[in-house]
């Protein structure tokens, strides 16, 4: 189970709205490769994994999603707020704001909502690590997109923080799947129970 | 308001520094999680979390709290007393 801590995981404070930045980053709220699919991804793929290191690093990282979503819908929450309708139909929101006022919604930047369809839980635990590698290299890059569209440093600077979070994960994912390896390569010892004498002499 | 001012920014202040010992905790369990028999990350670890704790409860003592499942409660209820972590300050 989890607890609500009432704080961020890393500052969000930004002075000045910008709703057309809010657009774009809205894609690691809800998108291919955001926030919510890594947590549901991770958090879905722990059951199955075999080893206490890959549940353990699944069931963290996979906790760690859930606050760097909650440091995007910030971002984007601030973004946004107090901006006139007229300003957000200027800076490509109208139809954001048609169906979702100034609510946070998760979906990527192009308007599709969100869809589990982004995510894989296999029950295969190297094709779901070998995912996970792959969905931190894709949510890097991503960040690193947004970080080249934006220009003011309140928003660079959570983005960079999330950037590096990407990295790390990535670090240890593959250490899990050496891991996990390592325990699939054994050599498997069976141990038979032997024969009870009155069975082996009736032969 | 000046004064409201200052107080905000001794209570940014203290919870950036729990920010950041929390975030430590975070950052050597998911190392951990991987290396299990590395000692001397463990006792960093451990001296962290003390650190945290102190952070959390001088904190909470000054601000309120930050977990509605552990703690004491005055009347009203604290918890739902803003500002909330996604708001702009």
């Amino acid at each position: 189970m989890w607890f609500y801590d009432k704080k961020l995981e890393y500052p969000v404070k930004i002075k000045n709205c910008n709703p057309k930045m809010a657009k774009y980053i809205i894609t690691q709220y809800g998108g291919p490769d955001g926030e919510l699919a890594a947590s549901l991804r991770y958090l879905s793929q722990r059951f199955s994994m075999p080893t206490n290191e890959a549940k353990a690093i699944l069931n963290d990282i996979g906790t760690e999603e859930l606050a760097h979503l909650e440091i995007v819908g910030s971002m984007v929450h601030q973004l946004t707020k107090g901006v006139p309708a007229h300003v957000l139909e200027k800076e490509g929101l109208g139809a954001y704001y048609s169906d979702h006022d100034h609510a946070v919604y998760p979906m990527s930047a192009a308007g599709n909502p969100f869809t589990a369809a982004y995510i894989q839980s296999k029950g295969d635990p190297i094709a779901d690590l070998h995912e996970d590698l792959a969905a931190e290299q894709k949510a890097r890059a991503t960040y690193e997109n947004l970080i080249n569209l934006a220009d003011d440093p309140d928003v660079i600077d959570p983005l960079r923080f999330l950037r590096e979070r990407e990295v790390v994960h990535f670090q240890r994912f593959g250490e899990a799947l050496r891991i996990v390896q390592e325990k699939l390569s054994q050599k498997k010892f069976y141990i038979q129970k032997p024969k009870r004498e009155d069975e082996a002499e009736k032969k | 308001m000046k004064g409201g001012f200052i107080m905000n920014e001794k209570r940014d202040k203290l919870l950036k520094e729990l920010m950041a010992a929390d975030f430590t905790v975070i950052e050597l369990n998911l190392y951990l999680d991987t290396h299990p028999y590395e000692q001397n990350v463990i006792a960093l670890r451990n001296n962290m979390v003390q650190r945290a704790k102190m952070l959390r409860e001088q904190f909470e003592r000054e601000y309120g709290p930050l977990t509605s499942q552990f703690g004491y409660s005055g009347c009203p209820w604290q918890w739902i007393e803003s500002p909330w972590p996604w708001e702009r300050q």
